[in-house]
Order: C-alpha cells, then sequence, then structure tokens
C-alpha cells in the first residue's frame, strides 16, 4: 500500500472558505474565486499516492501551490478540504498530540532557506528535533553526529550557522532532518537557494543518500532539470491544480497539456533523456551454442551486420559480426564461442545522452544497454541519439 | 456666531472616571490595602539591603559591574559620580530612589514579559493591549498620580505603582515585537520537528526576541528613575524627594546637585543595561 495518500486535498486561505469552495466546485476558476470573495485558493482538489522509498517531486512555478501542498502534508497548513494518510494514519484526524508525535517520528522537512537556528551551534541544530523529545543526552549528540558525518560536516560541530556557507548551511538543514531518523522526508525548494555548482553537488549527493537511506521523499522544485534528475515521478503543477503525474522520461516525451509542454520545452533534453529512453529492443540475439551458420541466417533475415551474443540468462557475451561467422562457417566451427568479441561499448540504462553521444561516436555497432547482472535490456543504433533529440526538442 | 456643537450637552467625562474609581475604591479596597502593604516591605526590603553595605563597597561593585558590562571609562565615571553623590550627601535619597526603581521595573519586567509573550502569540490579546498600550504611553506622566494616590494615599507605595503603569509599555510592546519578528521559517522548522507550544517559546522565539526584549527592559529602567523622580510630588522621597523640596525653596545649588546626583544613576543604569542588550544581540 502506499506511503502517502492524499485525496482530494483543498487549500484555502482566507476566513470564509465556504463560499469559495462552493465556487471552487461550480468550476470558477482562482483569479475569479479571490477577485469574488477575497479567499486565495492555494490547491485545489489534488490526489495522488507516493510509494514507500519513492523520490515524488512537485514541480511547478512560483505560487502554484507547491509549498501549500508540501505544508499540508505535516499541517503545517491547515486543509480546508480533503484527507492525507501517511501509511494506515490518517493525518488530517489527528489531534495535537496525535500530530505531534506524527512530527516527531515519521517526517521531517528542510525548508529553502536553510531556517537554522541562529543562536544554537551546528551540532545543537542537528540536534534539535532529538532536543525536544527529551532524548538521552548521549544518545542524542551520537545521533547528530553521525547525521552531521552522512552530509560531510564532521568538525564544524562548534560553529554557528553564520560561518558557514549556504551549501554547508543546507547540510545542516538535512542533517538536522535525518538526524530523528524520519520514514519521510519533505523538502521545500531545498536546494533552490544556492548556486548552480553547489546545487548540482547537493542533487548528487541527496540521490546517493537516497540509495542508501531509502527514505520516502517529497521534494519540491520549480526547475524542471531538478525535477527530471531527482524524482522517481514527477507532479506538475498549475494554478493549485496537479495537471501531470508521471516519471521523468514521460513528462517529456509525453506532456499531458500545453501547459507542460510549454514548461518541458526548453529543457536541456540532452542532459535529461538516458540511454532506456532511446534504446530499442534487439531485433535478434545469438547464444554461444548457436552455430555460425544460424548465426548467419539470422543476421541475413534481420540485414544487420553484426549479432550481439547472450547466454541462457540473457547475460550479454560479446557480439559477433557476419564477417567473422563466414569465416567459420568455412572453418567447420561448430559453435560461435571462438569468435566473439568483447570490446563492444556497453552503458546502464541511466546514462545520460551527452554521454552516450561520446560513446557512439567511437563505436561502429550498436550500443549495447545492460543492467548490473549484465544483462542485455537493449540497443542503441546510430542515429537513434540524433533522432531523438531532433524529435524531442520541436 | 452658532455653533452647532454648543447643542451638545458637555459631557461629564470627568465624572464618570471619579465615580468609576470611586466605585473600585470601595470594592477592592481589602485587596488595595494588602497590595499596598506587600508593595510596602518589598520597598522596605530593597531599601534596607541597599542601605546595608557600607557604601564604598556598593560603588566599587557598581563601577565593577560597570567595567563588565561596558568599559574602563564608564567603571571611572561610575566611581567618581557615586562618589560624588556620596560626598554631597545624597547617598541615602540615592538608594531610596534605586529601592524604588528596582521594584517598579522589576515588577513592570514580571508582568509585561508574558503579557507581551501573549499579546504575540494571540491576535485578540494583541487586539487589546496595543491600543491600551498606545492610551499608556501618550498620557502626560502626571496623570497616573491621581488614581494611585486614591487607592494607596501617598508615599512610597503609589508611587511605585504609577511607576510599574508609567514604565511597563516598552517591556510589552518590544516583547511583543520581538517575537513577532523571529522569522516564520524558523518558528515553522521548530513545529514542524514537534515541539510543544512551551518548547517553541523557550527554544526558538524567546533566545531569538532576546535582544529586543531587553532594549525593552532597558527604556523600563530608565522611565522608572524618571517616574520615580516625578513621584515626589506624591511623596515618594529619595533624589526627587531632595530636588522637589530645592525647587519649593528656590535652593538652585541644591537643586543641581540633586539633579546631577540624578543623572549619575540615570547614566550609571543605562550603561550596565545596555550593553546586556548588545552582548545579547552579537551572540
Ligand atoms: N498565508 C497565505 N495567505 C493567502 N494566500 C496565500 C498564503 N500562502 C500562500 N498563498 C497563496 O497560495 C498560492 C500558492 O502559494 P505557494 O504554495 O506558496 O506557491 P509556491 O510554493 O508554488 O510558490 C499563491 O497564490 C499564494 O499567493
Ligand atoms: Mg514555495
Amino acid at each position: 500500500m502506499a506511503k502517502i495518500t492524499v485525496e482530494n486535498l483543498t487549500k484555502i486561505f482566507g476566513n470564509h472558505p465556504e463560499k469559495a469552495l462552493t465556487l471552487m466546485d461550480q468550476g470558477v476558476s482562482k483569479d475569479e474565486i479571490l477577485m469574488k470573495t477575497g479567499q486565495a485558493v492555494g490547491i485545489k482538489d489534488v490526489s495522488f499516492e507516493i510509494e514507500e522509498g519513492e523520490t515524488f517531486v512537485v514541480m511547478g512555478l512560483s505560487g502554484s501551490g507547491k509549498s501549500t501542498l508540501i505544508r499540508c502534508l505535516n499541517r503545517l497548513i491547515e486543509p480546508t478540504r480533503g484527507k492525507i494518510f501517511v501509511g494506515d494514519n490518517e493525518v488530517t484526524s489527528m489531534n495535537d498530540n496525535e500530530l505531534r508525535l506524527f512530527r516527531r517520528n515519521k517526517q521531517a522537512m528542510v525548508f529553502q532557506q536553510f531556517a537554522l537556528f541562529p543562536h544554537r551551534n551546528i551540532l545543537e541544530n542537528t540536534a534539535y528535533g532529538l532536543e525536544i523529545q527529551n532524548a538521552d543526552s548521549a544518545e542524542k549528540n551520537e545521533r547528530a553526529q553521525k547525521a552531521l558525518e552522512l552530509v560531510g560536516l564532521k568538525g564544524w560541530e562548534t560553529r554557528y550557522p553564520e560561518e558557514l556557507s549556504g551549501g554547508m548551511q543546507q547540510r545542516v538543514g538535512l542533517a538536522r532532518a535525518l538526524a530523528v531518523d524520519p520514514e519521510i522526508l519533505l523538502m521545500d525548494e531545498a536546494f533552490s537557494a544556492l548556486d548552480p555548482l553547489i546545487r548540482r553537488e547537493m542533487q548528487d549527493e541527496l540521490l546517493d543518500l537516497q540509495q542508501k537511506m531509502n527514505k520516502t521523499i517529497v521534494f519540491i522544485t520549480h526547475d524542471l532539470d531538478e525535477a527530471l534528475k531527482i524524482g522517481d515521478r514527477v507532479a506538475l503543477m498549475k494554478d493549485g491544480e496537479v495537471v501531470q503525474i508521471d516519471p521523468p522520461e514521460l513528462i517529456l516525451t509525453n506532456p499531458a497539456d500545453e501547459y507542460v509542454a510549454k514548461f518541458v520545452e526548453d529543457v536541456d533534453l540532452a542532459k535529461v533523456l538516458t540511454a532506456e529512453g532511446v534504446m530499442i529492443h534487439p531485433k535478434e540475439v545469438a547464444f554461444p551454442k548457436d552455430g555460425p551458420r544460424i548465426a548467419l541466417r539470422k543476421m541475413k533475415d534481420k540485414g544487420i551486420s553484426s549479432l550481439f551474443v547472450v547466454n541462457r540468462n540473457r547475460q550479454l557475451q560479446g557480439y559477433v559480426t557476419a564477417e567473422d561467422a563466414a569465416k567459420a562457417a568455412e572453418r567447420g566451427e561448430k559453435e560461435l564461442t571462438g569468435i566473439i568479441q568483447t570490446d563492444s561499448p556497453r552503458v546502464s540504462p541511466d546514462t545520460t545522452l551527452n554521454e552516450l553521444f561520446e560513446v557512439s561516436a567511437s563505436a561502429s555497432i550498436p550500443i549495447a544497454v545492460i543492467d548490473e547482472e549484465k544483462k542485455l535490456l537493449g540497443i542503441i543504433i546510430r542515429g537513434a541519439i540524433l533522432s531523438a533529440l531532433s524529435k524531442e526538442a520541436v | 456666531m452658532f455653533n452647532p456643537l454648543d447643542l451638545i450637552p458637555r459631557i461629564p467625562l470627568g465624572d464618570w472616571i471619579d465615580w468609576f474609581i470611586r466605585w473600585l475604591l470601595f470594592h477592592i479596597g481589602d485587596f488595595t490595602r494588602a497590595l499596598a502593604a506587600i508593595l510596602r516591605s518589598a520597598i522596605d526590603a530593597f531599601n534596607d539591603g541597599l542601605m546595608a553595605v557600607p557604601p564604598i563597597l556598593l560603588i566599587l561593585i557598581f563601577s565593577l559591574i560597570a567595567w563588565r558590562m561596558s568599559n574602563r571609562s564608564v567603571a571611572l565615571f561610575s566611581f567618581v559620580g557615586l562618589a560624588l553623590i556620596y560626598n554631597t550627601q545624597l547617598w541615602g535619597a540615592s538608594m531610596e530612589t534605586l529601592a524604588m526603581v528596582l521594584l517598579a521595573a522589576s515588577l513592570s519586567i514580571i508582568i509585561g514579559i508574558p503579557v507581551g509573550i501573549l499579546s504575540a502569540r494571540k491576535e485578540l490579546v494583541h487586539r487589546i493591549v496595543w491600543p491600551v498600550l498606545d492610551l499608556m504611553q501618550t498620557m502626560p506622566a502626571f496623570v497616573y498620580l491621581i488614581p494611585v494616590v486614591f487607592f494607596f494615599r501617598l508615599g512610597v507605595v503609589p508611587a511605585v505603582m504609577a511607576t510599574v503603569i508609567f514604565a511597563m509599555p516598552p517591556v510589552i510592546r518590544l516583547t511583543g515585537l520581538g517575537i513577532q519578528q523571529v522569522p516564520k521559517e524558523l518558528v515553522e522548522a521548530s513545529e514542524a520537528f514537534g515541539s510543544t507550544e512551551w518548547q517553541k517559546l523557550v527554544k526558538v522565539q524567546m533566545p531569538l526576541a532576546l535582544p529586543t526584549i531587553m532594549a525593552g527592559v532597558n527604556q523600563c529602567i530608565m522611565l522608572s528613575l524618571s517616574m520615580v523622580v516625578i513621584a515626589a510630588m506624591i511623596g515618594a522621597g529619595g533624589l526627587g524627594g531632595a530636588v522637589w523640596r530645592a525647587i519649593q525653596r528656590l535652593d538652585i545649588g541644591g537643586g543641581f546637585e540633586s539633579g546631577l546626583a540624578v543623572v549619575v544613576v540615570a547614566i550609571v543604569l543605562d550603561r550596565i543595561t545596555q550593553r546586556v542588550r548588545k552582548s545579547n544581540s552579537n551572540g
């Protein structure tokens, strides 16, 4: 079952949301509701599910309701209507006490402007979440220390936030959240205030950490590149509504509407599209036990000049060329084993197109895409990369 | 010329206030008597305490505090100034004044800080308290003397009461302001980690508001001093009493000496409490 379930969540800012709700249900637009009632629609009828261990990115322009949405998840903002579940527990029906326990034990938040406490040193900042749970002092410090090590800030414990650079401050923000070992990490534009280089570094580190921790992450950003890089799935928001929820590639290649298409338009496709997105199924493969003649026939049938060889578990062994196969056939060999070449380029499915360009430039045969177990997932033929780019860039 | 405003009969605003005060006096007489007794003994305790210390020791202590809190020249000034007060035989009067200031300021702070906190957290309290503060701060100081005399007769007790009322507004105001000025994201962060309201207050809001609150405390002490001097008119004694007597006798020299003593006490108190504020804003 889903880790986080959001059902028809609506937030209206203002003292008299009833009228605004009625209008909203009649399909009146956000701007019109604001004009008629003075109530601001923050988010409108949002529903989605987030799986355990998923990195769920919410993206949209400024004012589209991202911060409102993420703050509803831990009720820093009280939703006007709708339900939120974390596991089996309904967050929206918790009383103050239950809510406090939920905030302490299940989730932690990282803020855009870091929100470190200036009067506390780095260790005290990191330990804040544990301190308010009245954790045992030694254990508290140890866990905070561990969290700081995790984000690479060992040795900075007794410094104060103002002594640290922006990137380091946000590491502290991250450490403070990780110290309480939450199941859910809420990150509201956590990297938006950092300059591009540091930002990319932090993204990589988050991906790294996530591999080890496997938390459920809700990550807010207004940056498409960031969304596509980090997200397992991306939700696109516009005027308080979610207009599309899909994995990054689908957002790019299959925008749900004009709005998304516009958003996606000027993204650097080369950076975002991966090997997985442009690979095709191999038309044919050979097995080591196949004789050269069989291999030759397969190639002739498909009109290709080389063939990838896999074993019974579809693990890539190498390739044979038509030329070698013909010679082997003349020599009367019964197996391909002797003529398998292994110097073919291999890439993983998440290799970006930029990297593929370099690989393909020197390759005379298709690029093989393999997974961690060396299983052949697909091949990338020359030109596919360029054509993918030119097609998507239109 | 015909003035339509003249058609409205005079509203007896003053009579109403009189009536209300009398009504209060009748109904809460026991309470005011008890309060007066408590205040009386508190002032005596403060005063006795200050007078029990040999003047030279006290002068040294003040100078040392001034040194710690400020710098050497302020310490030197305190030493010379206080010695001068002793020399002009105004030591006793100064200690009386100091006792009243300390008591009144303590009361203002003890009451003012919680009210300030409340006003920052509860919109309703804010909306009630803020206009009252405006009123309190624009009212001429003398006006407070009349009702307190009604409740507490003449002497030190009504002087302290009037001083508390007069000196409390900046404590409330700056406490409220200080807490409201704590960045929203920091308050959110503290809430997001599951702080209780109390934890949020003592671990985040109060420490961050402290420099502002201390500015209020400093103002409160300075206002207390000025009010305690004015309160000589209702028999508060102390340095104000000395000034008051000099005025009545047209004793220019004596008036100047007492006035100078007030200035010395004011500067010493100001420098000591200002430094607290600065050292906190740096930390
Ligand atoms: N406290 C508030 N009072 C009134 N309107 C608000 C408040 N907070 C946000 N809004 C409105 O809700 C909408 C969504 O805001 P927000 O969630 O902050 O967007 P984002 O984080 O995507 O930039 C905006 O139109 C904003 O003006
Ligand atoms: Mg935002």
